[in-house]
């Protein structure tokens, strides 16, 4: 199956129909959602290092413009999204409040997991964001059965989307999920983000392949390759992949190349990522490239930069001095129970 | 000089790839990284080709183990997390467990499970899973709780001819220190549980981290005048039922601590056992103390509720010996 060459993206959409300006807000609203995302991951990592938040940080850095721009292709409240560890951003362009972040990482009994499980292990299935468990591929399968749950209900034209990495390639559960939801001929887009390294385990010891997208291919699924720095670019290639999906053409392998510009948590400092990938055009920082195009299209001022940035330390200020004022979980006062059906629990007063 | 339990594993591992050419190892960063918790750190290098990088592929992972040992080799396999192993329970249950049964031929595979909890790690990085592994006929699964015996049970594990399940406990890795590794020829065999500290009032069967937990327990009620004794089971399958009988023919009292899951399990055996083979040793009906029927909750709050710790077990402790 070659890529599709149908191109109906809201970029281009934009650019035919109304104009500069529609392609311009489109970029912006992209690049906020990202500089978001960023102040936000570089805040978490600095509580983190100062001991405030225990457990795993594993932050996105470098990732922004691949997962804006899937979250943007979405539509929140109709869609779907599944995000993984690297999808701050686009969970963020998606809908997700800002605050499920804070209050997932600091523990705090009003954020949707309720300190039961923390950082980036939250979700709101009933959003249409499923939580994430750290099994890498396990997601893919249950949007794909989020799709066909809605299909039995009658609902059609709906889109979901799966995250996942190149080592995420590697399970069964990714391969399993992928045929899977191209029998059923459903909505699915994977998102494949090829930050060239699993922990610290790079492609050639995790593929043999030339290209991941090619493994789309042999499963009847369309391919699309995209350079994952280029916010343009992604925002491009996922509105295609979302259109193609949402038109009945069955499930969506987008896979961008990109770099981890982080340890894969904070807790590494990913001295093994090569050099020369770090001083390759893979390397760029996506915000530094998003902020050039502005800055060359005079879409933006350095003015605007700024006031941007300091909107967005001012939104993640609020939000981690919210969480951390919220109460954090009492174990005497937490019931302890693991069941919807709370009657069938030993011990239980309200036995029916 | 003092070792960590960390590093008894790491030279556990050297020591048997120095002295056997059939050994290699096999997990997900463990090459020239040294594994996400560095147990094979540097060895790829003292011993190139023989420590292998595997995809995220814990099926593969298994099965490619297990055809390596039908071929005379003997595999290491290092799961980056216990809980992922889940994804290898196919491999591990259905071909491992069955095939000498089946066949004769032997399947010498040790699978390392970096397992139990630490805070902050939640539902998917915390879970103990030896009952899971103990439950299918075929399988060895070791929980050692001391640095010697971290090191000497994993070169019991790489020696013995049927799959090995090998989980060690990563609270302990760092922490848990001793002055020297003991000479594997002076160590208790696979199968033999250790009274670690000797009483007469109550019995605590217990093993991995909850051993340390109810230590303190026991120094605890040491402060009351009770004396407790502790049985440290070192091996979960097969199980030391003798030195546990034992025990409670001293006390005439059990309390059993485990940190997985309640429902079943170690300890529901070792009380079941007791009770089926011992009962006219007991003065007080057998107890056991788990971890909660939740996932394990991230929130170190929750957390430190949800495991048994060394202030449960003296409470349980404490009503037992009302009796
Ligand atoms: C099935 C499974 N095995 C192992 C792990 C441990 N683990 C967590 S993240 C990770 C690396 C993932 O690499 P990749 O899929 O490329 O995503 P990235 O971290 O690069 O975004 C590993 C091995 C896991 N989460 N799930
Ligand atoms: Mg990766």
């Amino acid at each position: 199956m070659s890529e599709p060459t149908i191109t109906t993206p809201q970029l281009e959409i934009a650019r035919a129909t109304a104009t500069e300006q529609s392609l311009k807000d489109l970029f912006i609203d992209g690049y906020r959602w990202m500089l978001l995302a960023r102040t936000l991951e570089d805040k978490i990592a600095s509580l983190y290092h100062a001991g405030k938040i225990v457990g795993g940080v594993y932050l996105g850095r470098g990732q922004e413009a691949f997962s804006t721009a899937l979250g943007m292709s979405l539509q929140h409240g109709r869609d779907i999204f599944a995000p993984l560890i690297r999808d701050q951003s686009g969970r963020l362009a998606f809908g997700e409040p800002l605050l499920d972040a804070t209050r997932t990482y600091l523990g705090s009994v009003r954020g949707p997991m309720r300190g039961r499980d923390g950082n980036i292990h939250r979700g709101r299935p009933a959003e249409g964001i499923p939580a994430m468990i750290s099994h890498l591929g396990a997601m893919i399968s249950v949007v794909t059965g989020m799709l066909l749950g809605r299909r039995f209900r009658g609902i059609e034209g709906q889109v979901g989307a799966a995250t996942i990495g190149d080592g995420g390639t590697s399970t069964g559960a990714f391969h399993e999920g992928m045929n899977t939801a191209a029998i059923e001929k459903l909505p699915l887009v994977i998102a494949a983000a090829n930050n060239q390294y699993a922990y610290s385990t790079p492609n050639t010891s995790q593929f043999a392949c030339a290209d991941l997208a090619d493994r789309a291919i042999g499963y009847g699924v369309e391919p699309h390759r995209v350079d994952g720095v280029d916010l343009y670019e992604c925002l491009r290639v996922f509105s295609l992949a979302v259109e193609r999906a949402r038109e009945g053409h069955g499930p969506q392998l987008v896979v961008g190349k990109l770099l981890r510009l982080s340890g894969h948590g904070e807790h590494d400092d990913g001295s093994y990522v090569s050099k020369n990938l770090k001083d390759s055009l893979l390397g760029r920082d996506c915000i530094e490239v998003a902020q050039q195009r502005m800055i060359n299209e005079e879409w933006a001022t350095a003015v605007d930069l700024k006031a941007w940035e300091e909107e967005a330390r001012e939104k993640v200020r609020e939000a981690v001095s919210c969480a951390q004022q919220e109460p954090k979980p009492d174990p005497f006062s937490e019931r302890w129970v693991n069941l919807a059906s709370a009657w069938l629990i030993e011990g239980s007063s309200s036995h029916a | 000089m003092s070792i960590t339990y960390l590093e008894a594993i790491r030279e556990a591992q050297a020591l048997a790839l120095r002295s056997n050419p059939a050994v290699f190892l096999y997990g997900q960063d463990i090459a020239d990284f040294g594994g996400a918790f560095k147990a094979t750190k540097n060895l790829a290098a003292e011993f190139p080709g023989r420590v292998k990088d595997a995809p995220i592929s814990e099926d593969a992972m298994l099965g490619v183990a297990i055809g390596a040992a039908i071929e005379g080799m003997r595999p290491i396999v290092e799961i980056q997390f216990a809980d992922f192993s889940s994804l290898a329970f196919n491999q591990i249950v259905n071909q491992a467990a069955t095939h000498f049964w089946r066949t004769n031929v032997p399947c010498p595979i040790t699978v390392r499970l970096p397992s139990g909890g630490t805070a902050g790690s939640g539902p998917f990085h915390s879970q103990s899973m030896e009952a899971i592994y103990a439950h299918y006929p075929g399988l060895i699964v070791l929980t050692p709780a001391t640095v010697g015996d971290a090191y000497s049970m994993l070169l019991d594990s790489i020696d013995l001819d049927d799959p090995v399940i090998f989980c060690e406990h990563k609270l302990l890795y760092y922490h848990l220190k001793e002055p020297a590794l003991p000479d594997p020829k002076n160590c208790l065999p696979v199968g033999k549980a250790r009274i670690t500290r000797s009483g007469k009032h109550a019995t605590i069967v217990t093993y991995s981290a909850m051993l340390h937990e109810s230590l303190s327990a026991a120094d605890e009620l040491l402060k009351d005048g009770y004396e407790i004794e502790i049985v440290d089971l070192r091996s979960i399958k097969p199980i030391d039922t003798d030195t546990i009988l034992g025990s409670v023919a001293r006390t005439g009292r059990l309390l059993c601590v485990g940190e997985a899951f309640p429902w079943g399990g170690v300890t529901a055996e070792v009380v079941a056992r007791v009770a089926a083979e011992g009962f006219h040793l007991l003065d007080a009906p057998p107890q056991r103390l788990n971890a909660k029927d939740t996932p394990i909750p991230y929130h170190p709050n929750l957390w430190a509720a949800h495991r048994p710790t060394a202030r449960a077990i003296a409470e349980v402790l404490r009503g037992m010996l009302r009796f």
